[in-house]
């Protein structure tokens, strides 16, 4: 049915459906509104979840880890610091193959403190071996949790997902949203079926130590379990494509690419507005493209290679820096593209919240035709 | 008692004469198979589960160093949703329950979740090289509480903690000590058998850190009762209901002078000053909880 939600309302609501057995989070701007509707929700017996009010982050996804392990479907969120707060048990989660899912609705990380978007919170943690899928509009936020949930939880994976959507400029953004039917989800998401758990009739030992014979076989299985989630994915999102008529099929997916010979990359909520300014450069004759990256972990290298295969120019837009080194997507996209004649340039931009407009999708443009990249746009060099 | 299946298996890596290792056994005995342990990051962890092995006969569970809490409070809320009913027991050193996993047992007990909380107690951080804890006593010499030419050890007093924890309004709080296995397994079972959350807290002497041979933990063990450094009680409702009481207090030389992470308070010559003082904490603690058998009662 389709509602006029708040982001995070959206994304509630799809969490809802999804009847996870164990909630467990912790309040932080700008990720609140989803864990309030879902107590709300508890409340009002909308969802039938132990709803555990747990007293930080950390405690959240170590809670969320017990209830996953004791054989529960759980889901957390949580941004910024909150994800900091859980680095430790991030790793943990995944080393111990538990398929959470949990929201992150993206947003700069302090010093100095700023509760606006950016995407340093998740990307600081893409080596943990989570699934980080990210979302440009709120209906593509709601729809990834189901598939989140298909993906974390086919036996091919059982990863952990951030299903990762902006800050304010999604959460708290009202926009038309489909919401499935409880039918509809319940028949394209079926009840968990763990494989190992903590079972007093069948006792096994889960998070043992492992010596140097036998600790990088496990990281090995996990980036195995990534890769083969890139199939899954794809599989996944064919399958809800076909029932919901919505398409998520693709790691990757490309906007007026088929005959464009320069492309951005981006993550998130500023595709659309990339999408905007490709429409009026259109307009004035120049061959542009965008290729959004929905899935950041497993990294659709192959993919990548094969969208941009008639491009010579590419403008990476990084919502997030490396700092001493370069935004983590444009890095990724150079080594996805090495060996290529294609020319990668990145850009810093919209870091602690600053806006993003047409325009300056339209400067950037301007700046990678004459070789201008890899640097900061947008900075207020008088206040340096 | 001895031939009963075991649940906490041998064949694990513990150091001979390992107080927590018969504590983890003793603990088995009481809760049954019918139990989820969750256990910290510590010595236990390392030397009972070094994969491919496990010593557990049980479910157990190990995620970090911090979380065992957190961790059984989600283990106790997914075993509620699914309308199971395994006990969900925490296993975890002192340093994990008195210093880096405080904020994590907060929450679970003020949360109140049906768990028990078992502390480990050896006193100091064994695994990594016996460092100081919250739970070290007062003047013990560890590796970052050492004694020295301006220095008598541990600068401070153990952390009161099943006070802390009774004053988050945990059903069953407990002290035991692996010196008197009944009384051990008997704080589980009525641990296990009460809605919680409950704690008991059990002292683990650690032959290695402590220092003194292995074949003495139990008496090592008991001179902690006797002397009065250590008290065996009940709480319940946050209510001391029972105390185990001692017939002829023992003065503290006899537990200290057994120990060489005591021995500096005995060289060059016996440490007078310092010794009352700990003297001072075993007279308080046996007036605190009455433990004295053989005292007239002031008027």
């Amino acid at each position: 049915m389709m509602e006029i939600l708040e982001g995070s309302h959206a994304v509630a609501e799809a969490v809802r459906l999804c009847r996870p057995q164990v909630v467990a989070a912790y309040p932080i701007t700008p990720q609140t509104h989803i864990v309030e509707a879902l107590a709300s929700m508890v409340a009002d017996c909308k969802l039938d979840a132990e709803y555990i009010c747990v007293e930080s982050e950390f405690s959240a996804l170590s809670a969320c880890l017990g209830a996953s392990a004791a054989g529960s479907r759980v889901y957390s969120a949580t941004t910024s610091q909150g994800l900091a707060l859980m680095f430790e048990v991030c790793f943990n989660v995944a080393g111990m193959r538990q398929p959470i899912v949990m929201t992150i609705a993206n947003r700069a990380l302090g010093a100095p403190l700023n509760i606006w978007n950016d995407q340093q919170d998740s990307i600081s943690l893409r080596d943990a071996g989570w699934l980080q899928f990210y979302a440009e509009d709120n209906q593509e936020a709601t729809d990834l949790h189901f598939i989140a949930y298909r993906v974390a939880e086919d036996h091919r994976v059982l990863l952990p997902v951030m299903v990762c959507f902006d800050g304010f400029i999604l959460t708290h953004t009202y926009e038309p949203v489909d919401i499935p039917s409880q039918e509809a989800i319940d028949a394209f998401l079926p009840p968990y079926k763990p494989v190992n758990i903590l079972d007093a009739k069948n006792p096994m030992s889960l998070g043992m130590y492992a010596t140097p014979d036998y600790y990088m076989e496990f990281r090995y299985e996990i980036d195995q379990a990534q890769k083969r989630a890139k199939e899954v994915f794809a599989e996944v999102g064919a399958e809800f494509a076909k029932q919901f008529g919505r398409d998520y099929s693709g790691l990757v997916e490309g906007y007026r690419l088929e005959d464009a010979d320069m492309a951005f990359i981006a993550m998130g909520s500023i595709c659309g507005t990339v999408r905007e300014a490709i429409d009026e450069m259109r307009a004035e004759g120049k061959k542009v493209g965008l290729l959004k990256i929905r899935s950041f972990r497993p990294f659709p290298s192959e993919e990548i290679r094969a969208a941009l295969s008639g491009v010579s120019k590419v403008a990476v837009l990084d919502k997030n820096i490396s700092l001493g080194q370069k935004g983590a997507v444009a890095l990724e996209v150079r080594d996805a593209l090495y060996g290529s004649e294609i020319d990668v340039k990145g850009y810093i931009l919209a870091l602690g919240g600053r806006d993003v407009r047409q325009a300056d999708i339209k400067a950037i443009a301007g700046l990678l035709e004459k070789g201008e990249g890899d640097q900061f746009f947008g900075l207020r060099t008088e206040v340096l | 008692m001895t031939e009963e299946c075991e649940l906490f298996e041998c064949g694990h890596r513990a150091c001979g004469g390992c107080g927590p290792a018969l504590a983890a056994r003793l603990i088995l005995k009481a809760t049954g198979e019918n139990t989820i342990v969750v256990a910290s990051t510590g010595c236990m962890e390392v030397f009972s589960t070094p994969y491919p092995e496990t010593a557990w006969k049980v479910p157990w569970i190990h995620s970090l160093f911090e979380n065992a809490a957190a961790v059984a409070s989600g283990i106790e809320a997914s075993l509620k949703k699914q309308e199971r009913d395994e006990h969900v027991v925490c296993i975890c050193g002192d340093g994990a329950t008195f210093d880096i996993g405080m904020l994590c047992i907060s929450g679970a007990f003020e949360r109140g979740h049906d768990i028990t909380y078992i502390c480990y107690d050896n006193e100091a951080y064994m695994n990594t090289g016996i460092q100081r804890s919250g739970a070290t006593p007062y003047d013990a010499d560890t590796t970052t509480s050492p004694a020295g030419k301006c220095s008598t050890g541990n600068p401070r007093p153990k952390k009161d903690l099943p006070a802390i924890l009774a004053a988050h309004g945990a059903t069953y709080v407990a002290t035991a000590s692996i010196a008197y296995p009944n009384d051990l397994i008997k704080k589980v079972q009525r641990a296990v058998s009460t809605h919680g959350p409950n704690y008991i807290q059990v002292h683990a002497p650690c032959a290695t850190g402590w220092g003194f041979d292995g074949s003495q933990t139990i008496a090592v063990g008991r001179l902690a009762i006797e002397t009065g450094l250590w008290v065996n009680y009940e709480m319940m409702n946050g209510e001391v209901e029972r105390v185990r009481k001692v017939a002829h207090r023992k003065p503290v030389d006899d537990y200290l002078s057994v120990q060489k992470r005591f021995r500096h308070l005995y060289r060059p010559g016996r440490n007078e000053d310092e010794i009352a003082k700990i003297q001072a904490i075993a007279d308080a603690n046996a007036k605190k909880f009455g433990i004295d058998l053989n005292v007239v009662k002031e008027e």
